[in-house]
């Protein structure tokens, strides 16, 4: 029966990603693929220690009877070099594809994420799945992962033989590390002076759950992820209790880019547009056809967030 | 991040908030007053309770208590609170016809004039105080006020949205009433010469219209035009400026010539007119629509025109 097979999670040592496999085992088997070891994975995992861009990869595929691809190992180091991201991201990602053609792969899900449409002053307040992605546009670092969702959308007309599903959540908040996440932790979170963005926000275990959905049988498609309402900045940090520090934008740039020049920060100074611009998403089409709805509210992400800190 | 860096590059800052901490419960004193003062005016010229109307007017709050275009009533509140003492105090405005304004989703289409956009905050406290049931009014912010601070947050927090046909499409989904002027920057920056006689219509809000089957209200405002003087607006420079107009304006050199000249306003709301078709037609074919709006519009600024005694009384 279908929607019962192997199902290969790349990433799967990441936070997210043994969140995944916990919740993936539980009812198919699941093979997890990730460069780095996974000792606390469950007994019925079975782990492929090896890198996206070896050959190795496909002995995972060669067994023949893998149902589905959770592609969730994509790398977002902002120290990396931009030669690494793409070797990593898109060349690694473009193996993966090949195997999943190859192999007939019946289902592929690309964990995406809303960045690529990118904060912008002209945005509209929801973006749709078909707003263009200038992500990289402000932020030319993350042009790898813009390039990854494209990659995946020219697979998904390729190669109907695939249902692909790209999701583009939100912000990921709760155990994981990620710029959001980590940003929300802070003992002092700065802000910019004169701006207070809405902002999105979505539990890890949320996204887990959208995972979970699009891996249901005969879904293809795009979807935009969203958690809860929206609300404003100031009011998602005020739920973290830390304190704030507004800071001018016209001073908070150039200190930042010199703090992370110095690698004193951890943030790259155009991510401040991320604390400055609307990016935020429509997900009525995860909602209608993936039948998507978020249990986690904002505080309850908070909370799983500050757990970390 | 070595979490002591950090620390470190925060710490005299923070000794800053500090000290602006000790000054700040004083400020707070202050704007309490003025705060209590302006909701007590606001009571006196509504007949109701401010409160009491704010929460008749129809609206969708998550549970952060702001919607999801980020408006906030308690910000709106203290916005409308001064915005009517322009509309009642300033300007007087004699407001006819709000009760053509139908329920639900509405395009409020307007005149524009009098160099800074003091028309939209004007329509948009009428809407709230005379208007029966009270409407919050959207209107569309240019994108490049989105990088400004402060006034990008205020924009939002008082429900002012960027000016995208997306966003108005969904704002109209919703039923709320959007005010648009579809002269633009052309018609707000007019020389004294050409006051009153509208200019070019974009033809957007029609196909908004059409499209979203939202009923448009002509609105005509009058004595806009008269409380910035501009005797020429200069292309040129406002090209070099990348500004989208540079009116001169002499009065701004005379003491006190900088707030605008208390002429008196008159406000006319217009009957709804409906238009059916297809949003995708050709210009041409859309543009005869429009032209029947601002021809509306023109009539009524004439008419007002005539109607009125006097610029200042």
């Amino acid at each position: 029966m279908r929607g019962l097979g192997k199902v290969v999670v790349t990433g799967a040592c990441g936070r997210l990603g043994k969140r995944v496999v916990r919740a993936l085992h539980r009812v198919r088997p699941v093979v997890g693929v990730d460069r780095r070891p996974f000792p606390d994975r469950p007994k019925d995992v079975v782990h492929a220690q090896v890198d996206l861009r070896r050959k190795k990869l496909k002995d995972v595929f060669r067994a023949g009877d893998v149902e589905a691809v959770v592609h969730l190992g994509v790398m977002h180091d902002p120290r990396a070099s931009a030669a690494d991201h793409h070797s990593w991201n898109v060349e690694g990602f473009g193996k993966l594809l090949e195997y999943v053609a190859h192999y007939r792969v019946p289902k592929l899900v690309v964990l995406s994420s809303a960045n690529v449409y990118g904060p912008q002053p002209q945005n509209a307040q929801f973006l749709t799945e078909d707003a263009p992605l200038l992500g990289g546009a402000r932020f030319s670092d993350i042009r790898d992962l813009v390039e990854v969702d494209m990659l995946a959308q020219s697979f998904f007309w390729k190669h109907p033989e695939t249902e692909s599903v790209i999701l583009r959540p939100v912000h990921i908040v709760g155990h994981v590390r990620n710029a959001a996440s980590n940003f929300l932790r802070l003992p002092t979170i700065p802000t910019l002076m004169g701006y207070d963005p809405m902002v999105q926000v979505i539990h890890e275990r949320d996204v887990v759950g959208a995972i979970e959905a699009a891996l249901a049988p005969g879904l293809r498609g795009i979807f935009n992820v969203a958690g809860p309402e929206p609300l404003p900045l100031s009011r998602l940090i005020k739920l973290t209790g830390s304190r704030t520090l507004a800071i001018p934008y016209s001073l908070g740039k150039p200190i930042l880019r010199r703090l992370w020049a110095l690698r004193l920060a951890s943030f790259p100074a155009p991510e401040l547009d991320h604390i400055r611009y609307v990016c935020m998403v429509d997900d009525a089409r995860a909602r209608r056809d993936l039948g998507f709805e978020p249990r986690h509210d904002v505080e309850s992400a908070v909370l799983a967030l500050t757990a970390e800190r | 991040m070595p979490p002591g860096g950090y620390s470190h590059a925060v710490a005299s800052a923070n000794s800053l908030a500090r000290l602006t901490g000790r000054v700040s419960p004083w400020l707070r004193q202050v704007a309490g007053l003025a705060d209590r003062a302006l909701v007590a005016s606001m009571t006196d010229m509504l007949g109701e309770d401010f409160d009491a109307r704010i929460a008749r007017v129809p609206m969708t709050l998550g549970p952060s208590g702001v919607d999801p275009f980020g408006q906030d009533p308690e910000w709106t509140k203290h916005a409308l609170a001064c915005v009517a003492l322009l509309h009642r105090k300033y300007f007087r405005t004699d407001v006819f016809g709000a009760a053509n304004v139908p329920k639900g989703r509405v395009l409020l289409i307007a005149n524009h004039s009098g160099q800074v956009p003091i028309d939209a905050a004007i329509i948009a406290a009428a809407m709230f105080m005379d208007a029966e049931p009270p409407r919050f009014v959207r209107a569309m912010v240019e994108k490049w006020a989105q990088a400004l601070p402060f006034v990008s947050l205020l924009f939002s927090r008082v429900g002012q949205v960027v000016g995208v046909p997306d966003n108005a499409r969904r704002l109209l989904e919703r039923d709320e009433a959007l005010l648009v002027f579809p002269e633009g920057s052309r018609g707000i920056s007019k020389p004294y010469e050409d006051r009153y006689r509208l200019t070019d219509f974009g033809l957007g809000f029609m196909r908004l219209a059409i499209e979203t089957n939202t009923p448009i209200v002509p609105v005509a405002l009058i004595g806009a035009e008269e409380q910035y003087v501009s005797i020429a607006n200069l292309a040129s420079v406002a090209r070099l400026l990348r500004a989208p107009a540079f009116p001169l304006i002499p009065q701004l050199l005379l003491p006190g010539g900088q707030l605008p000249l208390p002429t008196k306003y008159r406000l006319y709301f217009g009957e709804p007119m409906t238009f059916d078709g297809d949003a995708d037609d050709d210009d041409a074919v859309i543009e005869e629509k429009v032209w029947l709006v601002k021809a509306t519009i023109q009539s009524m600024v004439n008419r007002g025109l005539k109607a009125r005694k006097h610029i200042f009384w």
